[in-house]
């Protein structure tokens, strides 16, 4: 049976307060999940872990977080993302919004694009 | 110092399960500060939740090495999940039990079930469950630099699994000391 966009997010949810110990109104489609939700580096394999369990899917952590890109000076220089290095975020990360990220490209803030929306899509992508 | 927190292996189930035990002594000064006599209160020693959250890190972390024969730099990130029902005092024999429930690059997460077993009755009660997340240390170095060797699994633990009748290795595993002898 199909998972409805719904049905995704309310188990993505469940996921992120597991993970994160947040409370379910905490957790928004356009929240961070490190400035806003406070996850730290080691939240992000706990939350890889649980979706692949949650959705009977395997994650390479490749595919939600670009390995690389960023302490690549091909990409980078003073801190700000180059045009192809946002080229290349695009195409690493097609289920994530960087327009706002474009905008800005502090590599000090990159880490605002993961959204609780962002890992929605993500997991419905998996799922097609 | 001696910072090992579990005193024999069971079971070692190659990125499954593992089953440590632990005898909790009077001799172990920790227990004479949690708790000493305050006021009218006599002491009330203790295992410090804390270091029975050790035990139970040491025992999924060695089920965690074991995975990959203790290539990887093995350290506990996070606890996800602790909760106890009891206290484990001197004289009882607390058994962990750590089962993986995720395994990957950059790390592994296990659930795990503690139990106070009493010598005496034979009685076992459930006594905590510690669910906790492990990191490949190497494999997330966010720009840091650690010691090639693997500092994690020292002699301590390798001797831990040998006196207990396992090693890293299937092919250099030696006969468990609680095997009968052959008859000549």
């Amino acid at each position: 049976m199909t998972m409805t966009q719904d049905d995704v997010y309310s188990k993505v949810q469940e996921v992120l307060e597991d993970a994160l110990g947040v409370d379910a109104d905490e957790v928004k489609p356009e929240v961070s999940l490190v400035e806003d939700l406070g996850a730290e580096s080691i939240d992000f394999l706990d939350i890889v872990f649980r979706l692949e369990k949650e959705f009977g899917i395997k994650i390479d952590q490749a595919e939600l977080f670009p390995e690389g890109v960023l302490n690549d000076t091909q990409y980078v220089q003073d801190g700000k993302v180059t045009d192809a290095g946002m080229q290349e975020l695009r195409n690493r990360l097609p289920h994530t919004n960087l327009d706002a990220f474009d905008a800005d490209r502090d590599v000090e803030h990159f880490a605002n694009v993961f959204t609780v929306e962002a890992v929605v899509k993500f997991v419905q992508s998996k799922l097609e | 110092m001696r910072w090992i927190w579990i005193d024999r292996i069971l079971e070692l189930n190659r990125g499954q399960r593992c089953v440590a035990l632990k005898n909790v002594s009077a001799a172990e000064d920790v227990l004479h500060d949690h708790f000493p006599p305050m006021g009218q209160y006599p002491a009330t020693p203790v295992l410090p939740n804390t270091l029975v959250i050790e035990g139970m890190a040491q025992t999924a972390g060695i089920l965690v090495g074991h995975a990959d024969d203790f290539r990887e730099k093995v350290i506990l990130a996070k606890i996800a999940h602790a909760c106890f029902t009891s206290a484990a005092r001197p004289g009882y024999t607390i058994r962990y039990t750590a089962t993986m429930e995720s395994f990957g690059r950059s790390g592994a997460a296990t659930s795990g079930v503690v139990e106070l077993i009493d010598p005496d009755s034979g009685h076992i009660e459930p006594f905590a469950k510690i669910n906790l997340m492990f990191s490949h240390v190497d494999q997330n170095r966010s720009g840091l630099e650690f010691p090639e060797h693997n500092f994690v699994f020292t002699s301590q633990f390798m001797d831990l699994l040998r006196q207990s009748g396992f090693s890293p290795r299937p092919e250099q595993r030696p006969p468990a000391i609680h095997q009968p002898v052959p008859e000549p």
